[in-house]
């Protein structure tokens, strides 16, 4: 099996796949489980991660296409003791019911923030217009992006 | 696959090592495995009358909760430590928590019908009620005092006079409670409450925002295998052959066939996809469903339907006075799929004596029961551990998964974890059974209903089904269950308005094409988008307001409250419907519904507003005002999260959902083919919760739910003169409503 480096949460790993190996599955299979399977059909975005600075759909890449570029999963974007902005509001706002979709959630909106401080509440459906969510957290969701980017939410 | 530098995974194994997370505040759940592994082998008592199997004193100041109930995102991990600390005495922070587990946790019955606070919550506070009357009793013993005189607060028993308490654990000397649950046990006052009614945190949001929260889909076992379980490709086929010679270039891989199950099992979990997706199988043919596009025909003609009358009363006046207008409407809601975001899964280790199974499923002890009989194994044998997946909102493919990893556990004789493909949740998932319903009725110029009649054709469910008919046992030629099951879907089919006459009939179905399950307020939602759409029909045709019209016949109290607020919340304007937008491009329109859950448990009234884009068809909905009931609330916030969730879900259910079959198999199987709400599609939602502390709990993962429909479809034939009597409300619906073909 051919090998691959990849940059994951800041770190540095060399990891052994198939060529058509879903990226997710590499993740999951490093022990990175924040990130969900939904569909394997890039249709519901619950296995969304951010890859140098975009949302993509973990599922519809494979480890070669993201080789030397910056991964990153829930796990690496903040922690208990230092929360993302973004975790913190989806906390405050008890965002997640079953929170299957919400690692998802939160990478899309995180990537939509590195480009865009203060995006507009359309903005915001926009960019989450493909992770699907079937508790109906939605409202709970914009209202914490929009604080997560110092606006009232 | 290997890491040589592995940082990601340890940093992950280093917030997991704890076992139990700590999340939000001091309030600790633990998740099943950490679970199984700390207290396997320990016997517990879980008979469910005693005191000792809900509540444990431990001898560092903190209690253990033990729930049969399970936390599916709903907020009983923090609603029942509530109730538990406020009635015994002793802060949140101090209870431990355990859910869900058939060796340690009582059997509360599923996790089902919106019963979690209102039957759970109330048997864990009559234990702790139980079980303060038993600490007080052992304080008044030793401090020479009389029980009225004490008092227990902050985990301990202290005079009400002040002076030293007594902690719990040092009253209890190590010692059970044994102590029966006492229903005199007196209850505190809920003018005293401290705890309940705070919108506490729910203390696995932390953990599911920062990635460390561990699902059914991430649990890994010591030598688990990876499986994907091979369905037919039309519902009934039997396996005719297999070719394994089609995998061959796949290493490690096993296929287990037994009679008509198949499965590949490997050590990899994308090998086993690759797997399931290149073996090759002969099935037989099959076509054994119904033509879809004559599928009200079909129920309505269905043979060996039974009729029962539900309610009978009174009687029309006769003969009917001359100015009143009689009316009939035919109302159809279709099959849904619960559509849960992630596939089901399951994890099971199983040997010829013993099984543990890992489940994301709302029944562990009656699944328990299940199990044990295919796997012919002891009831006692069978270990039931929960473990939260992918919401589900009744009965999902959670049940199926689990069979499917015990029966491959069993056969290749090492854990094996079950992961379904999307297209396997969409197709094979038990769905909401469909719901044909008439109304006839008629109401005179001053708006009192002089007679109504609904007439439902409705699957019945089989008496004394504990379960569903499972998929793996069934293929595999095991012990299982026949029968129908879909929650109790008739009721609500009258109105909760006074009416001259009433009367409802079931037509029950021995068959329904798709294996049928509860799904969300089972029933209701159709039963209550006919009656209520119907209260409107008769409004309209009296030229009434339609929230005048249902405050003359409605004597409920606090429904009349809600209807009210309700219609504060939208400035409603006085008048009948459809209004004066008619004819617009994009018409305005406003609706409401009521409902008395069950009628006696929670109630709601609900506005919609909407725009309907006349030349596409489009419905959307802009704003939803919601008045809701649900007596004493136990922590706000977790209702409200409920309640948005509801009214989000069915919204969904009610403009977008139907699955599609063709006469051999589910075709609706992708998010393509099956599509849900998105956030372009999500209105503003505006929800008043009236707390009344001094009337019992009651649920609030369902009502909400039912009063979706009509409120939505009022508001349809407001803005536009269109009745939509068909689920969903599609632009094609509404544009085969404008062209009169509805």
């Amino acid at each position: 099996m051919p090998r691959y480096r990849l940059r994951v949460n800041e770190g540095v790993l060399s990891v052994e796949a198939d060529a058509d190996k879903p990226l997710l599955y590499v993740l999951r299979g490093l022990g990175l489980t924040a990130t969900k399977f939904g569909c394997g059909l890039g249709q519901c975005g619950a296995c969304t991660i951010v890859v140098d600075g975009t949302a993509v759909q973990s599922c519809q890449m494979t480890v070669a296409d993201v080789q030397d570029k910056a991964v990153t999963t829930l796990e690496g974007l903040g922690t208990a003791a230092k929360p993302h902005p973004l975790q913190a509001a989806f906390i405050a706002h008890q965002v997640p019911q079953c929170g299957y979709c919400t690692s998802g959630m939160i990478m899309s909106a995180a990537a939509l923030l590195e480009k865009n401080g203060k995006p507009s509440e359309g903005e915001i459906r926009s960019a989450l217009e493909l992770n699907l969510c079937r508790c109906g957290s939605h409202t709970r969701v914009v209202s914490a992006v929009m604080a997560a980017s110092g606006q009232r939410g | 696959m290997s890491a040589s530098l592995d940082q990601a995974r340890f940093s992950r194994r280093a917030i997991l090592k704890g076992g139990a997370l700590t999340v939000g505040f001091a309030l600790t759940v633990t998740p099943g495995t950490a679970l199984a592994q700390s207290v396997a082998g320990v016997a517990r008592r879980t008979d469910n009358t005693q005191v000792d199997a809900y509540l444990t004193v431990n001898a560092d100041g903190t209690v253990t909760v033990y729930c049969g109930k399970v936390d599916l995102g709903q907020g009983l991990r923090i609603a029942i430590p509530q109730i538990a600390a406020e009635e015994l005495g002793i802060g949140v922070d101090r209870i431990k928590y355990f859910e869900g587990d058939t060796a340690l946790t009582p059997n509360q019955g599923r996790t089902a019908g919106s019963t979690g606070i209102q039957r759970g919550g109330m048997q864990i506070r009559q234990a702790a009620a139980t079980a303060r009357k038993g600490l007080v009793d052992l304080a008044a013993q030793r401090l020479n005092l009389k029980p009225d005189e004490l008092t227990a607060a902050d985990g301990e028993v202290r005079p009400k006079a002040g002076g030293a308490g007594i902690a719990f654990a040092a009253l209890l000397e190590g010692r059970k409670f044994d102590l029966k649950l006492d229903p005199n046990a007196p209850l505190k006052d809920p003018r005293s409450y401290t705890i309940v009614g705070k919108p506490l945190p729910r203390p696995d949001v932390a953990a599911k925002c920062l990635g460390t929260a561990t699902y059914i889909h991430d649990l890994t076992l010591p030598d688990m295998l990876h499986a994907r379980v091979i369905r037919p490709p039309a519902i009934g086929a039997t396996l005719v052959s297999v070719d394994e010679d089609s995998i061959k270039d796949l290493a490690g891989v096993k296929v287990v066939r037994i009679k008509d199950f198949l499965a590949v099992v490997a050590d990899d979990e994308w090998t086993s996809v690759r797997a399931a997706r290149s073996l090759r199988a002969q099935w037989s043919e099959a076509s054994n469903l119904p033509d879809q596009s004559r599928l009200t025909q079909s129920l309505r003609e269905a043979s060996g339907a039974a009729a029962e009358t539900l309610v009978a009363k009174g009687a029309p006046p006769s003969p009917a006075p001359q100015d009143a207008k009689a009316l009939t409407a035919s109302y159809f809601w279709p099959m849904q799929s619960h559509a849960s975001l992630g596939p089901s899964c399951a994890v099971a280790d199983v040997s010829a004596d013993q099984a543990t199974i890992w489940t994301a499923s709302q029944g562990m002890h009656d699944n328990r029961v299940t199990y044990a009989r295919f796997l012919g194994l002891p009831l006692e044998k069978v270990r039931l551990i929960y473990l939260e997946g992918s919401g589900c909102y009744g009965m999902n493919g959670h049940e199926d998964a689990a069979a499917d990893a015990a029966i491959l556990s069993r056969a290749v004789g090492r854990p094996v974890r079950v992961q379904w493909s999307r297209a396997d949740e969409l197709g094979w998932d038990p769905k909401g059974p469909p719901q044909l319903l008439d109304l006839a009725g008629s109401v005179d110029a001053e708006g009192k209903i002089l007679d109504w009649r609904t007439e439902m054709w409705i699957p019945q469910t089989t008496k004394g089904l504990l379960n569903i008919p499972l998929l793996g046992p069934q293929a595999a030629g095991l012990d299982n269950i026949v029968g129908l099951n879909t929650g109790l879907i008739s009721q609500n089919g009258d109105p909760p308005y006074e009416a001259a006459h009433m009367q409802v009939v079931v037509h029950w179905l021995k068959e329904t094409p798709l294996r049928p399950a509860p799904l969300r307020s089972p029933g209701k939602p159709a039963n209550c988008f006919a009656v209520e759409s119907f209260m409107d029909e008769l409004a309209a045709a009296a030229r009434l307001d339609p929230v005048a019209f249902r405050l003359r016949g409605l004597k409920n109290t606090r429904g009349i409250e809600l209807v009210k607020r309700v219609a504060a919340m939208m400035k409603w304007e006085p008048r009948p419907s459809p209004g004066p937008n008619v004819g617009a491009a994009t018409a305005l329109g406003r609706g409401i519904s009521y409902i008395h859950y069950k009628h006696s448990e929670t109630l709601v009234a609900m506005g919609m507003e909407v725009a309907v884009e006349q030349a596409s068809g489009r419905i959307k909905v802009e704003r939803v005002s919601c008045a809701h009931d649900c007596g004493q609330i136990i922590n706000p916030d977790g209702v409200r999260s409920q309640v948005e969730g509801s009214i989000l879900q069915t919204i969904s259910r009610v403009l977008m959902e139907e699955v599609k079959f063709d006469r051999a198999r589910v075709t609706s199987v992708d998010w393509a083919g099956y599509p849900i709400l998105r956030f372009s599609d999500v209105p503003k939602i505006e929800i008043e919760l009236v707390d009344r502390p001094s009337e019992p709990p009651l649920g609030a993962g369902e009502a909400a739910c039912a009063a979706v429909g009509a409120a939505l479809a009022n508001a349809v034939f407001d803005a536009t003169g269109l009745r939509l009597r068909t689920v969903p409300f599609t632009p094609e619906r509404v544009k085969a409503a404008q062209s009169g073909k509805a």
